[in-house]
Parts: C-alpha cells; structure tokens; sequence
C-alpha cells in the first residue's frame, strides 16, 4: 500500500540524473515519443486487463460479487489453495535456504551445473510439470498400480496438487538467495566462528538476518506463484468440484459455465493478491536497496 | 577457497548440499526422467506419429511463430518502457515501475479471461475492432495477445538494470568526441544493452513457448488452427493417450533445455560484457 | 603466545600459495607478512588462525599442535580485510557477540558484557558510536571496532589481514601509529599481513618478507631495509637501481660500462644484477674512461633538504625499452656538482649489492 502511495506522489526535483546531463538529455520530443508509445502500451496491454478484472467482477452489483465468494465449492477452493501454498513455500524455503549455503558458502565440482538444474522448474511449461506427476503417480505410471493396490489417491486428489505446486515454485527462494549469498561470500560467518559461534549461532545470528529481506522477496513470490499456479494444478487435479479445485481452477469453471461475474469475483480475488504481492515487493526492494540505517532492533 | 575435503571452517556442507540434491532428485530430476524414459519405451514410428501429426505440428508453428512474435514486440516496447522509466521522470513513473511485474503475479488463468473479456467481440476493445475487422479473441491473434502480457516484464526487468547502471560518462565521452545524440545512443548504449536485450527477448520466449493458462481462454482452440502445443498435451491426455501426451511433452522439454542452456549463455556473455552478474 | 608453523605447504589446483613454509613467530612482538599480492600471505595467516587448513605440515601455538583444532578452539583474534562487522547489528553488538555466543555456563552476565564492551570502545577510542551501525562508519572507524570485536574474547593472538587495506593515505597513517600503540599496551603477539613495504617497516617489530610462497627474509625492519638477502628483496623494498651485466675481473660490464664489484666475488662471465639503491648512487663528471654507468641528466626535481635527479641510460636495454635511473642526493650539494638537464654523466656507486641473475637469492 504505502509503495503505491509512494509512487503516486510527485517526485521530488522534477528531472533525472540523466535528464540533468546535457550528455545524456533526450530532446523534448523523443522523450514525449517514447513515453506516450511506452505508456500506450502499458495501458493496453497491463493496466487494462487489470482493470477489466475488478469491474467485470462488479458488474452484476455487489450482491452477485460476495455470493460467489461466499458460495462452499468457492470457500472450498480458496482453503485448498492455501493449503497447498502453506506447504509448498516451507518446502521450498527450506530447499532455498539449504542450497543457498552449499553453493554460496562452498566449492565443489559442479556447482555451476547444480545451479542450472535449479532453475530447470522456470523453463518447463506448467503442464508438463503436471503430466510428469501423473507419469510418476497415475494409474498407468510408475507406482500406479501399487498406489491403487493400497487404495492411495495423488493424482487427481490434494497431493499431487501440492507436487505440482512445489514443481513451479521450487526455484523462487533459492534464486533469490544464491547470488545475493555468493555476494556475501563469507567473511561475516568466518568472523562469527573465529569469535566462538557455533554453526547454528553462525546461521541464525549472522546468516539469516543478512539475507532476510531476500528471503522474504523469495517468499512473497513464490507465494504469489503458488496460489495462481494453473497449468501444472490443472493437469493433475481432475477437476472435482469442492474437492481437488483450486482458486484458479474454480474461476475456469464458472467461466466455462458462463457464470462470467462469478468467475472474476473469484479472479478478482487472486488479482487482488497480485497487488498485494506487487506492492510488497515493492516495499521489500526499497528496503533492499536502502539498508538498515536506523533499523533499532 | 578451502578445497580441501577433510576440514572446512564453516558447518553444514554435506547436510545443505546432501538435503538440496535428495529435494532436486525427488521433485524435478526424477519426474522428469519419467518423461524420458517413457518416450524411450516407444517405437520409433509411434514416436514419429505422436509428435509429427498434422494437428500436433500446426500447434508447433503456432507456438513458436506466436512466441517469437510476441518475444520481438516485448524486446521493443520493453526497451521503450526500460528507457522511460530509468531516464525520464513523470508522474506515476513509480507506480508504472512496480506495475511491469503483473505478468509475474497476476495468475495467468486470471489473465486469460481478462484479455478475454476485452479482445471478444463485445469486448472492451474487441467492439471497436471486429467493425474495422479486425478479430483478436478466438483465433492466432489472441495468442499473440496473450504471450506479448505474460512475456513483458522479461525484457524490462533485464534491460533496466543494465541500463541504471550505464554510466553517462559513456554518453559523455562520446558527446565530447563529437558524437551526435543518435550516435551515442545508437553507437554506445544500444550495444552495451544488446545481451541484456537477447536475453530478455530468450527469456520471454521461453516463457511464452510453455504457457498456457492466459492462452487457452482466449485462444478458441480451433483444430490446426488456434492450438497450442501445451494444449495438444492435455487434449492427448483426456483421451488417455498417454504415449502422446509423453512423446510431446519430451519435445517440449528438449526445447526447454535448449532455452535454458541459451539464457545460461546469454547471461554470462551479458556478465562479461557489462561486468554485472544476474 | 609463540607460534610456530612448520614446514606448511598450501595448492590451491595447481596453484602452490604456500612452499614448505617454517617461521618461528616471537612471543609478544608485532610481527608483518610482506609481500606481493599473491604471494601466499594472506593463505599463511589464515592457516594459522585456522581458517584455512594446510595440505601438510605443523601449526604450532605455545609449543602444542594446534594443527587438527577448530578455528573456535585456537582462541585467536582475526581482523579481517573488509573488517566483516555484522551489518544487521550495532557497533555495540558486533563487539558484544563473541560473548554472548558462549554456552550458557562460560558466558558473561549482561552486566558483565557491557563493561566488557565500554571497555574495549574507549580502548579503540570509539564510546561515542556504540548504537550505530557498521554502515554509518568511517573506514578507520570500522577497523578499530573490527580489532575491539576480536579482543573481546581474549585471543592468545591477534591475526589481522591488510588491515589498512581499503584506507585512504591519512588515515592509514593515523591507525598504523594506533595500532603500533594499542600493542604497546597489551603486548599480545600479533601478525599482520601488508603488501605496503612503508606500513611494515614502520609498524612491526618484525619483517617477514614473502614471494612466491616462500619466505625470502626473516628479520628487523632495519635488516630488511638494510641488508635484504636477495635480488627479490631487494627490488622489493625501497627504490633501487638495477643493473645487468657480466663479471670481467673486478668489475661488471653493462653494455659499453664497467661497474665495480666492490670486492665482491663472482667468477668471470658469470652473468649477474647490482642494486644499489638511489641514495647510495653517486653522479660524476663524464670526463672519458673509468669506470661507471653513463646516463644522461633528465629531470632535477625538489628544491627541499634532498634533491632527486632522474637519468635515462645510454641507449636503450635489452628489452627495447629505455631505464630510467634515481639518484638522491643533499639539496646542498646540488650546486657544487653543477649538473645540468642533458648532460651526460656517469654514476657510481657509494654500496652495491650483487647477486646471480640465475639464482638471486643466494649471495656469493
């Protein structure tokens, strides 16, 4: 909230460090050019599907908009929703955390290559993330058969959900961390244990207070990503109604039935948590760039 | 650099690298090996059917084409908007800042039916277009539309650090040596953006090539016409073809390693060039 | 506390940073590593407090190996380069933590801790930026609260890496006078690493001087001034000027010249290199034959008590390039030798030292 108060308010000074250098000043017109071309674009293609949630949601007035929120196979999909991002970011902040401090504290063969590996979850598309759990899971995957002999549901019910979740979002946290502890290096943990510390008071004293704002970076993030995840959840849910739908899954439901102010109250939800994660993100990379200067613990 | 493998100052080395590769193993390597090893159970002939149909090879043009499209259109107007908000000041300049990363966090099934609602025909924007006939929603041009949403902040959040980082003694050196305006920014600022520029346009194609959530609600998903390849995927499963739905998505992951391994290369060129690291 | 290492060798890949290296540290002294960047001092250091472990060889601290200890266990006090001050905690916690990470049963009472801690800041001179973060001090500022934060547990010894390091001229000067103090008073053995000759003749009690891994002279600052042991150190420290040639008899030839050896013994055609150094050097007039280096005046530069005469040599070296010469002589006697720019003289010299261009650190 306070970033896009931030951002509403004139900014003080009027011109740029670049527009004050004659150097590297753009005349008046190429500055009006880019700009209004800039903007138009932003316009279209970001601000207006935004807007186009919130006021499509209302169109059927007020009334129409809480009921479909209120409704139980809604409440249904917003507590699974939850559930699975309330499991799949500790995941992944654990997995975050733990590889951030081999890579970035250590030097082994191969790091380079572990770290590409990380980043492999970014590059697949969402449904292929959820075909390789049914693969692994389904009836005629690995352990299908055993699955089913010991009357197991993952595929189709809450846990491969939740894989699917964890597939997507893996890389968030340790992206965040890994460079940012490579840049740290480790001076400050090699002072703590000169100085006495044990390991875990090196890392809880020194490690994580250092890279806090990255972690929570991470997590609103990753956070962000596992609530709205729709392809890969998509694949593996089978689609049951006020069992295994998610927020997401929940609104293409209703927009395939044509309840359309049902689905975008439920859209506008989750659009509502993209600003929320938006300006959080916001409020955190201020924080990162402005260091804890009078931060009185 | 303590490369000795008896003694290391620090604690939790074999317990961090040995909890990360088991996690690594168990959600990613090991699933996705199922893709491989499924595909390797095949004939080559099934294989070649799978991945080959006319349908299936029309999903392939229309992803790719669309991808690259939409990646060059973001390479032009990220760079637009990149310039705007780290050269220029204007009001809501910090507001449109934190905006650029919707696409990151608004779900793309969110997205999908927002475009919806304002390229169809009774659309917010589609009612003046469809007159001019100009049809978006429902066909090629909806995908474009969708992939240029999801793909922008790729370009503009490479391009920009870069270009906050550019020091105008550059601009400067070259103002001084007679330079035009032009030619500054033609000679000496578009060639130290240009990795960050290719990497931005990879990493949005990339993106744009797995996506399916904000394309599949405006797509139409007309046979050989408006498929994707993600699409083909899941319409193989539904019909319990297995093998197909496998057989693509071992082609899509191939594609996937290549972008990867292309960005990793972009990247480190970029960091060479520039002195920056990602 | 004495410290021994013997006999340590230190690869990093093929990289050999440390060269069977055996030093005896003497007890209470502040004793400098000089040497070049990459000269494997900061590796020494770092194997001594336990930061780094050795491939082979001994780290010895007051007689008992402390070789397989823990860094933790070495009770040392390592001032690291970057000063590594805990950003997210004050000045006052930074010094604080080696305390307060103790178990419960060793570990001071609060109270006991901020006595500790005024202590060591109004030791540092520093009472003042308790509650401040690292971030909102000078560079001088964090390198003394940086040493306050190691003497905090006592350390049998005080390790500090380049500790002026990343200092600007003044300041560097003011803390090496601080430090030379602060150890006055505690008389902790202490070593700290330098690649600036200056800091470590002036601050240490002694010099160890390194290259290549290997220690190249182990002595006084006076000795290593003075009396450097080989071609490397003598090169190394202070200015010099060298030159190259090949023994005839009693003298060197370099190119059309001959230099004197000054008694010093070499067989004939042995090629070796003289240092002498620019105080040392004397200009005469070039009135044809004798022997000398001949080199042309280039520039006289500074009117105070010393005058500083550059000369470029005959021709050009081997290298193709053209040497330059230094000569430092009183202001004083600036006009009684009545040189000129562009006169060609000859130099002598008043000491040289000689050694074999194949293997410069052994004298005859």
């Amino acid at each position: 909230m306070s970033a896009v108060a931030k951002a509403l308010s004139p900014h003080a000074g009027g011109a740029s460090r670049f527009e004050r250098n004659a150097a590297t000043r753009d005349a008046g017109i190429v500055k009006f050019l880019v700009l209004s071309l800039g903007l138009i674009f932003f316009a279209i293609f970001l601000l207006m599907p935004l807007v186009a949630v919130f006021l499509e949601a209302f169109r059927k007035g007020a009334a129409t908009y809480f009921a479909a929120l209120v409704e139980p196979d809604a409440l249904s999909a917003i507590k699974l929703t939850l559930i699975a991002a309330a499991i799949a970011v500790p995941l992944n902040l654990v997995f975050g955390v733990s590889a951030a401090w081999a890579v970035a504290k250590f030097n082994f063969p191969g790091k380079q290559f572990l770290i590409t590996l990380i980043d492999l979850p970014f590059s697949v598309s969402p449904v292929v993330a959820g075909l390789i759990y049914v693969l692994v899971f389904g009836l005629q995957g690995w352990f299908g058969a055993w699955l089913s002999a010991h009357d197991i549901k993952i595929v189709f019910a809450v846990p491969a959900i939740v894989l699917a979740t964890v597939f997507v979002t893996f890389p968030f946290i340790a992206r965040e961390l890994i460079p940012l502890m490579q840049a740290q290096g480790r001076d400050e943990e090699e002072a703590a244990i000169s100085l006495g510390a044990s390991g875990l008071q090196t890392f809880f004293r020194v490690t994580i207070p250092n890279v806090k704002w990255a972690l929570l970076y991470g997590v609103i993030l990753c956070n962000a990503r596992a609530m709205g995840e729709f392809g890969a959840v998509s694949v593996v849910s089978g689609h049951i109604r006020g069992e295994t739908n998610t927020m997401p899954l929940h609104v293409e439901i209703l927009y395939n039935e044509y309840q359309f102010a049902a689905a975008f109250a439920v859209a506008s939800l989750l659009a509502l948590l993209a600003l929320v994660t938006l300006a959080l993100k916001t409020y955190v990379e201020w924080r990162i760039s402005h260091p804890a200067t009078k931060e009185a613990v | 650099m303590s490369h000795s493998k008896t003694h290391r100052v620090l604690p939790g080395f074999g317990l961090s690298l040995g909890f990360t590769l088991a996690y690594l193993s168990l959600i990613v390597l090991v699933p996705v090996s199922a893709v491989f090893i499924k595909t390797a159970g095949m004939t080559a002939e099934q294989f070649w059917t799978a991945v080959a149909s006319p349908r299936v090879v029309a999903s392939y043009k229309l992803t790719f084409g669309a991808a690259l499209l939409a990646a060059a259109i973001n390479c032009v107007f990220g760079l637009l908007l990149a310039w705007g908000i780290t050269r220029y000041t204007f009001p809501g300049r910090k507001l449109v800042d934190a905006l650029i990363d919707l696409p990151f966090a608004l779900p793309t099934a969110v997205a999908g039916i927002a475009l919806t609602a304002i390229y169809a025909k009774n659309g917010w924007l589609g009612q003046f277009l469809e007159p001019l006939g100009i049809k978006i929603a429902f066909g090629p041009p909806g995908v474009l539309v969708a992939l240029v949403f999801i793909g922008l902040p790729f370009v503009v959040r490479t391009v920009q650090p870069v270009l906050e980082d550019l020091d105008a003694e550059f601009e400067e050196a070259a103002a001084s040596l007679g330079a035009t305006r032009w030619q500054a920014v033609t000679r000496i600022v578009f060639p130290t953006l240009l990795p960050a520029l290719l990497t931005g346009f990879a990493l949005a194609f990339a993106r744009a090539v797995g996506e399916y959530g904000s394309v599949i609600f405006i797509a139409g998903n007309i046979p050989m016409v408006s498929e994707i390849t993600p699409l083909m995927i899941i319409t193989k499963l539904e019909q319990y073809d297995y093998q197909g739905a496998t057989a693509i998505a071992s082609v899509m992951l191939v594609i996937s390693f290549l972008l990867l391994l292309t960005v990793n290369g972009l990247q480190s060129w970029a960091a060479k060039r520039t002195g920056r690291t990602y | 506390m004495s410290i021994e290492v013997r006999g340590v060798n230190k690869s990093f890949g093929a990289f050999k940073a440390l060269d069977n290296i055996s030093l005896d540290f003497p007890d209470g002294e502040l004793v400098a590593l000089l040497g070049p960047s990459g000269c494997g001092k900061t590796t020494l250091l770092r194997v001594i407090a336990g930061l780094e472990r050795a491939d082979s060889g001994q780290v010895l601290l007051d007689g008992e190996d402390a070789t397989d200890r823990d860094v933790r266990q070495r009770q040392v006090g390592f001032v690291f380069q970057h000063y590594a001050l805990f950003k997210h905690m004050t000045v006052f916690e930074n010094i604080a933590f080696g305390l307060r990470v103790r178990p419960r049963r060793t570990r001071p009472s609060e109270k006991d801790i901020r006595a500790k801690v005024s202590r060591l800041l109004d030791l540092v001179q520093l009472g003042w930026v308790a509650d401040r973060f690292p971030t909102q001090l000078s560079g001088g500022q964090r390198q003394r609260i940086a040493l306050a934060r190691a003497l905090a547990v006592e350390p049998r010894v005080l390790l500090l890496d380049e500790p002026f390091g990343a200092l600007d001229a003044k300041v560097r000067k003011e803390l090496r006078r601080w430090l030379r103090q602060l150890h006055d008073e505690l008389h902790i053995s202490s070593i700290f690493v330098t690649h600036d000759q200056e800091e470590a003749l002036e601050v240490s009690d002694k010099v160890i001087l390194i290259n290549k891994g290997r220690v190249e002279q182990f002595g006084t600052p006076w000795q290593i001034y003075n009396e450097p042991a080989s071609a490397f150190a003598y090169g190394f420290i202070g200015a010099v000027n060298e030159f190259r040639g090949r023994v005839e008899g009693d003298f060197v030839r370099v190119g059309d010249d001959l230099l004197s050896l000054a008694g010093a013994k070499f067989q004939n055609g042995q090629d070796v290199v003289a240092f002498v150094r620019p105080h040392e050097t004397e200009i005469v007039p070039d009135i044809g034959g004798g022997h000398g280096i001949t080199a042309k005046v280039h520039r006289i530069l500074g009117n105070g008590p010393v005058t500083r005469v550059e000369l470029v040599a005959n021709g050009e070296s081997r290298k193709g390039e053209t040497d330059f010469f230094e000569v430092e002589i009183p202001g004083t006697q600036l006009a009684s030798l009545g040189i000129a720019t562009g006169q060609r003289v000859k130099l002598t010299s008043r000491r040289i030292s000689i050694f074999d261009q194949q293997n410069g650190n052994e004298r005859p």
